[in-house]
């Protein structure tokens, strides 16, 4: 153990620009509790599927509020990002997006952030994703980006919601995983289950972790590396969500061996 | 720029000031870049380190360690203090107990430090940081938060806690001090965040 470590060199060094104003192009109620706000940005720059902007409201009499939002749209866009923003109850920028915030609104931003939570697709192994609820924002990024540039990496994403109609981003998934046999998905309804319902119907515990290295080790020999032990098929994992969330997971990941500098996460609330 | 129809909760209006950008928040947040490691303090061992020779990855001594025992044994400090953390939440009035960096570097005999030193933690995490910032009672090494050993996913069993600057700073799972005789980048300094940090002037990333 020492400072020479794993894990303390940076893949990207990134400097946030400036702040800068950018103008909400549309919003889109894409479940109860989550909207969508594309922001077109004067110079957005580059950006890597993973990172997020900070946004900073300010009210009249000069008081100011920040708060950072994943971007959940694909680097390839042009001068445009994409937030995925959750209703929090009595949340101070979160309501303000769903109760004020329409198209045409100036917001005031600075970014891209982050180097850690990011994917890039000269990164070949397969990748474990596991999102709860909006959490899904970078992951999307991700997945969107691997599609844009036909990356042939593997990845399964377990995405865990608490209804039917809080599934996010549900026909751009679905579809990626019917067109794409490198792609996996497991949705889990953890309140609600309707009649008909095919998928996973509790929280993200061990045994469905399990059985998501069983799918990615059985389906190995296919299109990628089938040397490698059945335990130890995903090279590295990105989990996004609550904080007891993204800590439950990311224990069990720790627990079944996998590297600890690949167990990657973002934690966006308590 | 001002959003005309944004007047803000401002949810508990602060006793004191707060550095700008800033929210209260009365919980007390989980950040880390990966999963909390397990640490066992049987194992458990606090190390500084000099600099290297020319740079070299190599060639540096241990000038002091102390195991959990050791660690317990010496001179303990109570911090009472606020804390600030770059994703924009400040917690006040938080206390802790632990050895600060003062007593450590009594206790080995450093009297000359570098200007620089690198914290390294169990899991690979690193942040650098001034000398300067680390002494004259500024630096803990903590142990114990509000009267309980320090829950692991703070980053016990025990972190770094210098309040003064950006919490980033304050190394959860921290396993060492390595000097330098420059400045240099840990791992969020890398990614564009601050190399200083201090929330007063809100040097949240590069070049703030
Ligand atoms: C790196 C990063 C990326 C993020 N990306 C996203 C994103 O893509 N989409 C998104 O919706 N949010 C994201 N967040 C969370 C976001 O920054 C805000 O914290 C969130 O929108 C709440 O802010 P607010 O002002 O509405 O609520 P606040 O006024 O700050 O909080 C109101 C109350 O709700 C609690 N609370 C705060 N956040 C949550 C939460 N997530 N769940 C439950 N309770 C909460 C607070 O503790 C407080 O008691 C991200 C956070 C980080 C650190």
């Amino acid at each position: 153990m020492g400072p020479e470590g794993a894990g303390t060199g940076p893949e990207a060094t990134a400097t946030p620009g400036a702040w800068q104003v950018a103008t909400v192009e549309s919003v889109h109620t894409e479940s109860p509790r989550v909207k969508l706000f594309r922001l077109k940005l004067p110079g957005r720059g580059n950006f890597q599927a993973g990172q997020y902007y900070d946004i900073r409201l300010s009210a009249p009499d000069g008081y100011q509020a920040q708060r950072s939002y994943s971007i959940s749209s694909s680097p390839e866009e042009p001068d445009v990002i994409e937030l995925t923003i959750e209703l929090i109850t009595d949340g101070e920028v979160s309501s303000y997006f769903h109760e004020v915030v329409e198209k045409g609104e100036k917001i005031e931003l600075r970014g891209p952030i982050g180097g850690h939570f990011t994917w890039t697709p000269n990164y070949t192994e397969p990748v474990l994703l596991v999102a709860g609820g909006s959490g899904i924002a970078p992951l999307m990024s991700i997945l969107r980006h691997r599609r844009t540039v036909g990356a042939a990496s593997r990845m399964l994403l377990m995405f865990s919601v608490r209804t039917e109609s809080d599934i996010l981003f549900r026909r751009d998934l679905e579809q990626m995983a019917s067109e794409d046999t490198n792609f996996e998905l497991v949705i889990t309804l953890t309140r609600a289950v309707p009649e008909g319902w095919a998928g996973e119907t509790r929280r993200i515990d061990p045994q469905m972790i399990d059985a998501a290295f069983d799918m990615v080790s059985r389906e190995a020999g296919g299109a990628f590396d089938g040397a490698k032990e059945p335990d130890r098929t995903f090279g590295r994992a990105y989990i996004c969500g609550g904080t007891g969330f993204v800590e439950s997971i990311a224990s069990y990941l720790l627990e079944t061996g996998m590297d600890y500098n690949e167990i990657r996460t973002e934690r966006f609330g308590p | 720029m001002i959003n005309n129809r944004f007047f803000g909760r401002r949810r508990p209006e602060p006793p004191r000031p707060i550095p700008p950008g800033q929210y209260l928040e009365d919980g007390f947040p989980v950040l880390s870049a990966g999963p909390t490691p397990r640490v066992d303090t049987a194992t458990w061992e606090f190390t500084i380190q000099s600099s290297s020779a020319n740079g070299s990855e190599g060639g540096s001594e241990t000038l002091g360690s102390w195991d959990w025992d050791a660690l317990n044994a010496l001179p303990q400090t109570d911090f009472h203090t606020d804390i600030h953390c770059v994703t924009k939440w400040s917690k006040l009035d938080t206390d802790w107990r632990g050895v600060t960096i003062d007593t450590l570097f009594e206790d080995a005999g450093i009297t000359d430090p570098d200007d620089f030193v690198m914290a390294f933690c169990d899991g690979g995490y690193t942040t650098n940081l001034p000398v300067e910032d680390i002494v004259d009672g500024k630096g803990l090494l903590a142990h114990t938060y509000d009267g309980e050993p320090l829950a692991p996913e703070h980053g016990g069993p025990v972190r770094l806690l210098v309040p003064h600057l950006y919490f980033w700073k304050s190394a959860k799972w921290v396993r060492g001090l390595k000097f330098m005789d420059q400045d240099a980048p840990g791992f969020w300094e890398g990614y564009g965040y601050n190399m200083y940090g201090d929330p007063w002037r809100e040097q949240r990333y590069t070049g703030d």
